[in-house]
């Protein structure tokens, strides 16, 4: 990216905070399985009236294509902010068939998912130059220093763009949220369960802080 | 196990650096760079990595590098200023295997003629 480029966006970014935008393009980063789409379908069922963006599953990279909602208001802390809000593939630097097969799936299934899974994760990379804040989620009860997350949060970093981490997953037993604050403890962290529900009012009003 | 310093990566440009890592991952040699990747060139390496996945050929990269210390300043962040990278171990999926990792060290496991 050029210099004046460059300058172009950050100072864009910077206006866009000043004056406080009250519309913004969130995607929902993370690992495979760490509760990307779970998280999604709870906010639009939360404020859009329900359905859902997209279906779930044990095995990973359920989700292969990037999923995107308009208009999703969220009201917290007494105002309120209109979301688009982009679900996107898991990401991964690795994609293994054999890991597919492990789970039940026939060799052609299997290899038809690992073909579709890279696409993925080219789309949410791609997602990345066209967002204005992310919600980076992780399973809390998982080592927090994979390669994914560090990647998301420099790039977040780098491009002056806001983030918010969601420490998924709070009801697992072996959760420990308190493990990727002290990972990453310049970001703000919510913990939350997208499955039960727990805690998610406390999301909703860092979103409306972090991206209002 | 190559070690490529921090002076050669700094007179390449970003693709040179992916095609240098991607070429050498995937005859199965272990790449240590000195001062690794900018944030953009990590992401870049991954979609690039993705497009080279092959069955039963090349099923990725293992990739580790530590968090960034830091925020950039107000000024860095007005300006645009990449964030520096780190030192950075990447691998071929198959025979990198991280085995721990926190902000000051990043222990590996490295198979040979896997």
């Amino acid at each position: 990216m050029g210099f004046f480029n460059s300058l172009k966006v950050n100072l864009g970014v910077w206006i866009n905070r000043i004056f406080k935008k009250k519309r913004a393009k969130i995607g929902l980063y993370g690992p495979p399985n760490a509760g990307k789409t779970t998280l999604a379908n709870r906010i639009i069922q939360d404020w859009s009236g329900g359905g859902n963006l997209g279906s779930v599953s044990e095995i990973p990279h359920e989700t292969r294509r990037a999923m995107r909602t308009e208009g999703v208001v969220i009201e917290a802390n007494g105002s309120s902010i209109e979301l688009d809000i982009v679900d996107t593939p898991g990401m991964a630097t690795k994609i293994d068939f054999k890991e597919f097969m492990a789970f039940g799936l026939s060799e052609p299934e299997a290899k038809k998912r690992a073909k579709e899974a890279t696409e993925g994760v080219i789309e949410a990379i791609k997602w990345l130059d066209d967002l204005d804040g992310v919600l980076l989620i992780m399973d809390s009860s998982e080592d927090p220093y994979t390669q994914v997350n560090v990647t998301v949060i420099g790039n977040m970093e780098a491009r002056g763009l806001p983030l918010l981490i969601v420490a998924n997953k709070m009801d697992l037993p072996e959760a420990s949220p308190a493990r990727i604050k002290a990972a990453f403890p310049q970001h703000a962290m919510v913990p939350v369960s997208a499955l039960e529900g727990s805690n998610i009012d406390e999301l909703y009003k860092a979103i409306a802080t972090h991206f209002g | 196990m190559d070690l490529i310093s921090g002076e050669k990566l700094e007179k390449m440009t970003s693709m040179e650096k992916i095609r240098l890592i991607l070429d050498k991952v995937k005859t199965g040699r272990i790449v240590v760079l000195e001062s690794g990747l900018t944030p953009d060139e990590e992401v870049r390496l991954i979609e690039m990595t993705m497009t080279e996945i092959r069955v039963d050929e090349f099923s990725g990269i293992e990739i580790e590098s530590y968090p960034s210390k830091k925020e950039g300043s107000f000024f860095d962040k007005l300006f645009g200023r990449a964030v520096k990278g780190r030192m950075t171990v990447i691998g071929p999926a198959n025979q990198l295997r991280t085995i721990e990792k926190d902000k000051y060290q990043i222990i590996t496991k490295v198979s040979v003629g896997d």
